[in-house]
């Protein structure tokens, strides 16, 4: 129980003062003078900003990378994200190939709910394809909760897909409802880039940035795009990193494909300049896919889109692996390790970023912050919001107060910060997780394993509303004709090269108007009896008298 | 010729120009020749280079069918058009040898071909085995310019990194990468999908081929050439996204050229939904024609302000029996839109004639820029001394409506059937002959030459090699890290080669403990460093010239 008196509420459509009263973690009441049982602990605001506590929309906490794990685990994780102001991460679930969906999930649910001091959700990524995932991701978004999945298009020959298979995960995910996520970058275009990098003996971090140029990054979200908009699959593009793909984004919704973007907390505050660094270690630290944009404007032009609503979202990839881990790659950048810190500086670096230098205004900051993950993802009302009802997840926005990033005082475990010694306007003054307060007077109070799993529903209405009406309309029709009588061409028996025509690849087509046995099916052959072995084929060649009589309907003049 | 204008890419001016031996000799006025020589009368009309169409596939088979016009009728239409040279496809088929399919389209053509041709060859399946047969065919066969497909899923369709490693292989000969830019995966899924509902007809060709597909392919295409640092030609650009992107790319910077082609600026994919099956197929092409109807103009436009640089035809004429073949299953139709004897009076029709460019830039793009583009120039593409007497005299005020019934093909059916074009080719010559003249043709079958071209043409390369030297990436020179190196769980189940392992192992120029990747790599048998103790990479090494700490954790 709880009583935040004399605050400014701050949702992401608009501010206004009122106390707030809430119980066993959820809001009861908002308004003045409200009716409350007495000895309830009581914060003053002082007409200080109260806002939903933020959402970090993508986290992979002790994530297993190539045998190790990365250096902050649920607990360390989710106290660095509430101590800078978000009150619940989604993380991601990494299944092995070779793996199963669900017993990875399982074990990821272990590990958090043991471990996650916040509420927390998890996406699913997807990292081989046949029809057995299929099932899993039904199982998944039907009983556990689960809305989200990410493909890669980067990682060759370890979690890359390629196009086709990016084709039948989309559709395969809009027909369940849920949100397609990529991590764009041309896995092709990346390893042979690598292997020339390591041809000239370029061993270090540096070669990490020049075989990811900005490019490869912008070609993937386009092409990821495409394949979203033939499939009619919202599209979740995380980790924007560099201008020209928040440009393909930002043209793709004025064109009205149903995408979003998430920068973060790395490419929003910092820049990919320190790659050259003569420090291997700090050089190291900033290593993350895609990488940071050299380019020293991208965090400004960043920022900019997501003020004017281009982009939506932010997450951090927090994703960090101490100087020890990284230096598995110290004589070869491919490597190092993937992943850097920003769960604990993500609110304060936007706030820092757009608000203060008047971008947006602190709604917007709500909106970019918490309130369009929780619609995107399907945890709106109830994340996102300040409202009776809604989770009792709060903070206590402080715009005045100053602090200088550094490794010193993080709550990381890692021993480099990438924005060490940047200095930030804006932070949380008291934070509420669950209706308790987990920070005050600069006091972390946080308990490990009290973070709940929050099950996310299929079809968001934010999102889907809009899919739905399109695959109304996009319903394909044929051209009704009569039967082709003329001459046809007799094709020379399998010439040696030909090769079969794609479509022989998957299940016979269905014919519900042609008599006619067709040309491919005629070429698949089923070993053994067949049903119909007692039917004669009947050569395509053959002009056929189509049932009703021939109709000359092919006039040559 | 006598009292012609001639247009060059450059300028116009009028004087005589006297021909012998198939070179242009003279240009001037008075000009002093030997009497009784055949006098031409240009008066009131343009000399203009010979038309060259850079895309024609006059010989490659589909489906086990050969086209219905081959080398023979195909310059024959070309020369009645105002075309005096072809460039043609040679497809290679997957598993067989450049070399084989180049000598026997050299061999068709120099029998049948009625105009000077010259060859690219399409490349169908990569592999790094092809490396010499690429050089030969640079270095002394005459080709430099090489095709690949992004489409045709399983059958021509080259990946990613096929494309990296062969634009690589490209512009370290000096040829151009040319792309069939289509996503064949999306193609394949949406073929599949229309072919379950039951749409087999035309329709589902261009349903099955949407706009955006064609983008996303030329905007991959693009960003693929930039990292190899390849210039880069785009066949057949159909859609006005896919010429959008080319426009940026230039405007970035990019090497990259744009072919539009006759069938793309001159009608639309309307004709895909007709009710007469055979018609609808005759528009079979990939990409496929536009169904939006002001594609045509913007297509024109681009072309005029220089954002697409070349005309081509992709003539590939089937009849209507070949297409036939796939009356069940469009995917079956094979595809192919005439256009190669059309092309220059539907340049002239659309942009000349209404004003978009005048007639310096009706030449350029359609033969000087292509004869710049693929090192033919200034034998081909231009009217002065020394040049190829490959000259059309071209008529701006006479008109033709196209027809099935009058065109020089084989086939019967026309995609610009009834449409009437301005501006057409009155005289012809080609080699020095008159082929046409008072609207006979005149041809001689096997009269063409081979036009070999030679490598770094220096309009595309120029550029590219000033890059190549700009682009050099260079390392940071750091000592070595000597601080602590996490433990790795030695080989657990689930770990996942990294991706350059799988590639060849890399030459270790600074570094001396052995690297972790390699160790996982097993060869079987005994190996020359078997007595060579491994060092494991965890261990810190104190390296040569001693400890220098630098790495600092403040």
């Amino acid at each position: 129980r709880l009583l935040i008196k004399g605050a400014k509420i701050v949702n992401d459509d608009q501010s206004f003062c009122a106390d707030i009263y809430m119980e066993d973690g959820v809001i009861k009441q908002i308004g003045e003078n409200l009716i409350v049982p007495g000895g309830v602990k009581t914060i003053d605001a002082h007409g200080r900003m109260l806002m939903p506590g933020g959402i970090d929309v993508h986290t992979r906490f002790q994530m297993p990378d190539r045998g190790m794990t990365s250096a902050d685990d649920f607990y360390q994780g989710t106290k660095a994200a509430l101590a800078g102001g978000t009150t619940m991460i989604v993380d991601h679930v990494l299944p092995e190939p070779g793996t199963s969906l669900i017993s990875a999930f399982e074990q990821w649910r272990e590990w958090a709910d043991s471990k996650s001091c916040c509420d927390y959700s998890l996406h699913v990524d997807i990292t081989e394809w046949h029809k057995g995932i299929q099932e899993e991701m039904e199982t998944l978004v039907k009983d556990h909760g689960v809305n989200s999945f990410l493909v890669y298009l980067a990682y060759k020959d370890v979690f890359q897909l390629t196009d086709a298979q990016v084709y039948e995960v989309f559709s395969v995910i809009r027909d369940l409802g849920a949100i397609a996520q990529v991590h764009a970058e041309n896995g092709d275009i990346v390893a042979e880039e690598q292997r020339r990098m390591l041809e000239q003996g370029i061993t270090g971090p540096e070669g990490h940035v020049l075989s990811r140029p900005e490019e490869v990054e912008a070609e993937a979200v386009n092409r990821s795009v495409t394949v979203a908009n033939q499939t009619n699959c919202p599209l979740y593009v995380t980790k924007v990193m560099s201008k020209s793909a928040a440009d393909v984004i930002a043209q793709a919704r004025k064109k009205g494909t149903v995408v979003y973007g998430e920068p973060i907390t790395a490419s929003l505050g910092t820049d990919g300049s320190h790659y050259w660094s003569k420090n291997w270690a700090k050089a190291a630290a900033y290593i993350t896919s895609p990488p940071l944009s050299p380019d020293s404007t991208t965090p400004d032009y960043l920022n900019s889109l997501l003020s004017c609503g281009d982009l939506q979202v932010t997450g951090s990839a927090h994703c960090p692996f101490n100087t020890a881990q990284r230096a598995v790659g110290k004589d070869d950048f491919s490597l190092i390790p993937e992943g850097v810190n920003g769960t604990e500086e993500r609110m304060s670096i936007i706030w820092d970023k757009c608000v203060v230098t008047g971008k947006m205004d602190e709604n917007q900051f709500v909106a970019v912050t918490s309130t369009n993950a929780a619609k995107i993802f399907n945890l709106y009302p109830r994340k996102g919001r300040i409202a009776v009802g809604s989770d009792a997840d709060l903070v206590l926005w402080d715009p005045d107060v100053t602090k200088i990033i550094s490794a010193k005082s993080h709550q990381s475990t890692v021993e480099y910060n990438i924005f060490e010694g940047t200095e930030v306007r804006g932070g949380p003054l008291v934070v509420i997780s669950q209706g308790k307060i987990v920070l005050e007077d600069g006091n972390l109070h946080v308990t490990e394993g009290s973070g709940r799993y929050v099950a996310r529903k299929p079809f968001p209405d934010y999102v889907y509303k809009r899919i739905k009406a399109r695959s109304r309309l996009a319903e394909l029709r044929g051209v009704p004709r009569g039967l082709y009588d003329g001459p046809v061409c007799e094709v020379s028996v399998t010439p040696k090269t030909m090769t079969p025509a794609s479509s022989t690849k998957t299940s016979p087509a269905k014919q519900p108007n042609q008599p006619v046995r067709n040309l491919h099916q005629s070429g698949f052959s089923l070993s053994g009896a067949q049903i119909d072995d007692n039917v004669p084929r009947r050569n395509t060649q053959r002009i056929v008298a189509p049932p009703g009589g021939r109709a000359n309907i092919t006039s040559l003049g | 010729i006598k009292g012609g204008k001639i247009v060059n890419d450059d300028q116009s001016f009028y004087a005589d120009v006297y021909v012998e031996d198939g070179t242009i000799k003279q240009i001037g006025e008075n000009l002093i020749v030997p009497s009784g020589v055949k006098t031409v009368d240009a008066y009131g009309q343009l000399v203009i280079p010979g038309g060259i169409d850079a895309n024609t596939n006059l010989h490659a088979p589909q489906k086990g069918m050969n086209p219905a016009d081959d080398f023979y009728q195909g310059t024959r239409a070309a020369l009645s058009g105002g075309t005096t040279t072809i460039i043609d496809h040679a497809l290679v088929e997957p598993g067989t040898s450049l070399l084989t399919a180049f000598d026997q389209w050299t061999e068709t053509a120099e029998q049948r071909a009625c105009c000077d041709f010259s060859l690219h060859v399409d490349i169908t399946r990569w592999h790094d085995g092809l490396y010499e047969e690429l050089e030969t065919l640079v270095k002394d066969k005459g080709v430099n310019s090489f095709l690949f497909f992004m489409a045709y899923k399983d059958k021509y369709q080259s990946s990613d990194s096929q494309l990296y490693e062969a634009f690589s292989v490209l512009r370290d000969l000096g040829a151009i990468a040319q792309v069939h830019a289509e996503n064949g995966d999306i193609i394949d899924e949406e073929q599949k999908k229309l072919l379950c509902l039951g749409i087999t007809g035309p329709e589902g060709h261009i349903l099955s081929h949407p706009e955006e597909v064609e983008t996303e392919a030329v905007y991959r295409a693009i960003t693929i050439a930039k990292q190899a640092n390849c210039p880069l030609y785009v066949t057949k650009v159909m859609s006005k996204s896919a010429a959008d992107v080319i426009a940026k790319a230039r405007k970035k910077g990019m090497v990259v050229y744009g072919e539009p082609i006759t069938a793309g600026l001159a009608t639309t994919g309307s004709h895909y939904w007709s009710k007469d099956w055979a018609t609808a197929a005759a528009f079979v092409t990939s990409p496929p024609l536009n169904p939006d109807p002001s594609t045509p103009q913007y297509l024109t436009s681009l072309l005029a302000c220089g954002d697409l640089q070349v005309t081509s035809s992709a003539q590939a004429s089937f009849s209507t029996a070949q297409k036939a073949v796939g009356k069940d299953d469009f995917t079956l139709i094979p595809e192919g839109t005439n256009g190669i004897e059309e092309r220059m009076s539907v340049v002239w029709d659309r942009a000349v004639a209404t004003g978009k460019m005048d007639e310096n830039e009706f030449v350029a793009v359609t033969s000087t820029n292509a004869a710049k583009l693929f090192s033919m120039y200034p034998r081909k593409g231009r009217i002065a001394v020394g040049s190829d007497a490959d000259i059309v005299i071209w008529n701006p005020k006479e008109t033709r409506t196209v027809s099935a019934k009058t065109h020089n093909l084989n086939l019967e059916v026309n995609i610009l059937e009834g449409m009437e074009f301005r501006g057409v080719a009155s005289v012809v010559i080609s080699g020095g002959r008159v082929v046409l003249e008072d609207g006979k043709l005149n041809v001689i079958e096997g009269s063409g030459r081979f036009v070999p071209r030679k490598a770094f043409p220096d309009f595309v390369y120029k550029r590219i090699k000033a890059r190549s030297k700009m682009a050099e990436a260079r390392g940071v020179p750091r000592g070595n890290y000597d601080g602590p190196v996490h433990d790795v769980i030695s080989m657990t189940k689930s770990v996942p080669p990294t991706p350059t392992s799988r590639g060849p192992s890399c030459p270790k120029t600074l570094t001396g403990p052995r690297n972790l990747h390699q160790s996982g790599f097993t060869l079987a048998g005994a190996q020359i460093d078997d007595h060579i103790p491994r060092r494991s990479a965890q261990r810190i090494v104190a390296p040569p010239g001693g400890r220098s700490n630098i790495t600092s954790l403040s």
